[in-house]
């Protein structure tokens, strides 16, 4: 399943990094916790938080994972969405609370 | 690869949107060297969480690399406050930063312990009032 099969079939917003909508995905993790992200998030893997600072792109790009969804509406800073586009790593969006989104993210993602 | 590579890369303690830049040039360095994936994904968390230490801890420091076939090093020193009980640091869970640093979701108390997981030697020496230095190391298979 790529980042691009997840914007579609769960309606998330693309904020930036466009060019790696192409990204494989292998799984989710969620957490608003940076270093619980660092040593438990996996490679290939969507990041689910309500954090969108600019270290969260650090964090996204040095772990690999395939792309950020920023859950409850929040809106990446600007200096995320500009090192997401660097990276080619998508800052993704939806107004559904995190419960709701990874229910639908878990369910498309391994029982599809 | 040569016999032995040193990089060193300056820290600015408070300066949030820089956090992580080193640990991103070593991160590309080991891969350029084309050590083992595993290898670097385990350097990669503990050099960011040693990073960000400085960052969110002290004042200013420098990160010392140093890379032969046998092993990765880096030592992380800092001009800073020190740390008083490093048993008490490394509990998992235990943190100093301030409320402003933990709304960013830093501060979880789980950068040493991250740090200690993911390397094969660590080693912690402090003098409150001065600084801190951190040592780690990982074996090349
Ligand atoms: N470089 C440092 N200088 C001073 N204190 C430090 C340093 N690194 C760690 N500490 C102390 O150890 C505690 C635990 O560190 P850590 O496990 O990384 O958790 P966190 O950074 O989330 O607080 C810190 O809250 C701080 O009190
Ligand atoms: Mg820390």
């Amino acid at each position: 399943m790529k980042v691009t099969d997840i914007v579609k079939a769960l309606d998330l917003k693309v904020f930036s990094g466009e060019g790696g909508l192409d990204r494989d995905v292998s799984g989710g993790y969620v957490s608003d916790l940076l270093s619980d992200v660092m040593g438990n998030a996996d490679t290939g893997q969507v990041w689910l938080t309500l954090q969108t600072h600019k270290n969260v792109m650090a964090i996204a790009s040095l772990k690999d994972l395939a792309a950020v969804i920023l859950v409850g509406g929040h809106k990446p800073d600007e200096n995320t969405a500009m090192q997401s586009n660097e990276e080619d790593i998508p800052v993704l969006g939806t107004n559904l609370p995190a419960f709701d989104i990874c229910g639908k993210l878990y369910e498309l993602i391994y029982n599809t | 690869m040569a016999e032995r590579m040193q990089f060193e890369y300056n820290v600015d303690g408070g300066n949030f949107t820089r956090a992580g830049y080193a640990s991103s040039e070593i991160k590309k360095i080991l891969k350029k060297l084309n050590v083992d994936l595993a290898v670097i994904k385990r350097t990669v968390v503990a050099s960011y969480e040693g990073e960000v230490n400085i960052v969110a801890h002290a004042y200013s420091g420098t990160i010392y690399v140093d890379i032969d076939t046998e092993r990765i090093r880096i030592r992380l020193q800092d001009e800073g406050p020190g740390i008083p009980d490093i048993d008490k640091a490394m509990e998992e869970g235990f943190s100093t930063a301030s409320s402003q640093v933990r709304e960013m979701g830093f501060g979880a108390g789980m950068g040493l312990p991250n740090m200690k997981k993911n390397t094969d030697r660590m080693e912690i020496t402090s003098e409150v009032g001065k600084g801190t230095t951190v040592e780690i190391e990982i074996v090349l298979k």
